[in-house]
């Protein structure tokens, strides 16, 4: 009886066990998955002196759905609208690497204005997921309700422009293979333009509101620092590779889409620290919109996909590609393996907030539990993309 | 000096909140049930059938081809097809979907089923009300729940419905045109035929659901 009791013990022990369970001074906690500053259902195991991190394990899988498993089920185009579900916050970047990465296997032309349409798109995306993310940044810091009211309400603009073209706020699913599925009409351009015109104010009353803020800097100053050897190591791409002083951005270093024609700056930080993250958010939004305003103009007109691309019975040839994007969190791949089926013999996602988060331990130790949400909050992460 | 930083902040909140009194811009609630913000036109929501004219049954568009159910991505379409067939809006005998069932709650409103379909015979819906007090079987949409009118699709969708209109009955006229081209040619030869031997093959028709019906009688 006994040993039936204790093999039950056993099961429901957390997985991952740091060994040290109050065992000299160092005591245990586990964060999460329903941590309200988890941004989902993820969970550290944190071991503490006093109030101080000593270890921390990230507990990965809890919303873990098969992503992989069910590209290589469905079609090609199939699998499109679940890469809205992965990052779902940026769902018209995630349909752009996966448009990418077929058309790289396939070999398919895109016409110049899905090319733009799908730059603005890309772009309109990185406003909007860099506001929600300060938002919520400062709302891990304490600063409750306000800043993330702000960002929201600015960010439901851009979600509108979505809406009002693709058919939903969230879950996009409009880029195709070979181009975009409905074409943006001449209204439709001249509101994202007033909408990325009055965006700026926004920053700034957003910058005014935090940036000098003691409290901010006290919080997030020296706190969380990654070095630029341990960044490019680690594999982080995106802001925080960026906050650490590296220059590597996909969008200059690849050149995809048409983003060599646009004039435009690369951030770069100094310290690799929370404040630099949080700072180069604020900064590649100003470029975002610079990047925008050149955009929305010189637009040609023509036709928005490539009327060779067949919707159904879609077979590319046999062979492999890896397509990638700069995405608002970093580099978001798609490697696809086709055996000239129907369905790609292997689907496999690189998602940027994945691996940007192997790297918490590091960033944490040291630190307090608070700050660990702090750093949390500003790796930018997305449980949806984490564990596919 | 410390604390600069903070008041400044509070000037930001500050000028947000007393200006949501004097600026109607700064008020951007809605408050839902009672107003609401008109849908755009691209909106879209979970699949619906078309039907011309006033008889849901008759009128449906679908002839069961089964593509919008093979491309699913979640497999949420199950349809039966008829083993008869009947007249279908236009007067073509033509098979009809016998079951069509679309489980919402598995469907993700990804359009690839209107992307597919050959007919325009299943369009997105404009719906988002569809809280259900049942726990089972309320969110499986049968072919008589799914079933709307083209008027209705008109009306949420008033460019698109007229684009596809237009469409249609572009195909019906050059469908026609067709038609009557190949039934006097088919008349052409007939009549260069007919010292030797009587008339036996009418045309057929380009619609590729006919294909495979037997081309005997005109409709």
């Amino acid at each position: 009886m006994t040993t039936t009791v204790q093999t039950l013990e056993a099961m429901e022990r957390p997985p991952v066990s740091m060994g040290s369970r109050l065992e000299g001074e160092l005591l245990e906690v586990s964060m999460g998955p329903q941590h309200p500053s988890t941004h989902g259902v993820f969970r550290m195991n944190v071991a503490l002196e006093g109030e101080i991190v000593r270890k921390l394990k990230p507990v990965f899988g809890y919303l873990h759905r098969n992503h992989e498993k069910i590209g290589e089920n469905a079609s090609y185009l199939g699998s499109m609208p679940y890469t809205d579900r992965l990052d779902y916050f940026c769902s018209m970047t995630n349909n752009w690497a996966y448009a990418l990465s077929v058309e790289k296997l396939a070999g398919i032309e895109v016409p110049e204005r899905a090319e733009y349409l799908r730059i603005i798109l890309a772009e309109l995306t990185r406003l909007q997921n860099h506001v929600s993310l300060l938002g919520f940044l400062l709302n891990d810091m304490g600063a409750w309700g306000t800043p993330l009211m702000y960002a929201f309400r600015d960010r439901e603009k851009i979600l509108d422009l979505f809406e009002s073209l693709s058919g939903s706020r969230m879950m996009c699913d409009y880029m195709r293979f070979g181009g975009c599925r409905v074409d943006a009409s001449p209204e439709w351009l001249a509101r994202a333009k007033s909408v990325v015109d009055i965006f700026p104010r926004f920053v700034d009353e957003l910058e005014q509101l935090i940036v000098g803020n003691e409290v901010v800097i006290a919080r997030t100053q020296d706190v969380g620092k990654v070095s630029p050897e341990l960044a490019i190591g680690a594999g982080i791409t995106g802001p925080m590779l960026r906050a650490c002083g590296v220059n590597y951005d996909i969008r200059k270093v690849d050149g995809y889409g048409f983003y060599p024609r646009f004039k435009f700056r690369i951030p770069l930080g100094e310290h690799g620290d929370t404040y630099d993250r949080l700072m180069m958010r604020v900064l590649e939004m100003r470029e975002s919109v610079g990047i925008l305003q050149q955009a929305l103009p010189q637009i040609p007109a023509g036709p928005i996909i490539n009327p060779k691309v067949k919707i159904r019975a879609f077979r590319p040839p046999v062979g492999e590609a890896y397509g990638r994007i700069e995405a608002p969190k970093g580099e978001l791949g798609f490697y696809l393996i086709s055996d000239g089926g129907p369905n790609p013999y292997r689907y496999r996602v690189r998602p940027p907030s994945f691996i940007n988060l192997t790297i918490l331990e590091d960033m944490c130790l040291g630190h307090t539990v608070a700050d660990v949400m702090v750093i949390l909050g500003s790796v930018d992460i997305v449980m949806g993309e984490v564990d596919r | 000096m410390i604390g600069t930083g903070i008041l400044r902040g509070m000037a930001v909140t500050a000028r947000n909140f007393v200006g949501s009194y004097f600026d109607k811009e700064r008020l951007i609630t809605v408050q839902y049930p009672e107003e609401r913000d008109p849908l755009p036109e691209n909106y879209r929501n979970f699949p619906f059938l078309i039907y011309d004219g006033n008889d849901p049954q008759a009128g449906l568009r679908c002839v069961a081809c089964k593509i919008c159910e093979k491309e699913c991505p979640p497999q949420c379409i199950y349809i039966v097809k008829s083993e008869d067939k009947k007249p279908d809006y236009m007067g073509k005998p033509q098979f009809y979907p016998k079951v069509f069932d679309i489980d919402i709650s598995v469907c993700m409103s990804c359009q690839i089923c209107v992307e597919v379909c050959p007919f325009e015979a299943i369009k997105m819906d404009k719906d988002f009300e569809l809280s259900r007090r049942e726990r089972f079987d309320a969110l499986l949409m049968r072919k008589d729940d799914l079933a709307k009118s083209n008027d209705y699709y008109h009306r949420i969708h008033p460019i698109e419905a007229a684009a596809v209109d237009k469409n249609l009955t572009d195909a019906a006229a050059a469908a026609e045109a067709k038609k009557k081209a190949a039934a006097e040619a088919a008349a052409k030869a007939a009549a260069a035929k007919a010292a030797a031997a009587k008339a036996t093959q009418e045309p057929s028709t380009p619609r590729p659901s006919e294909a495979t019906t037997e081309a005997t009688g005109s409709s």
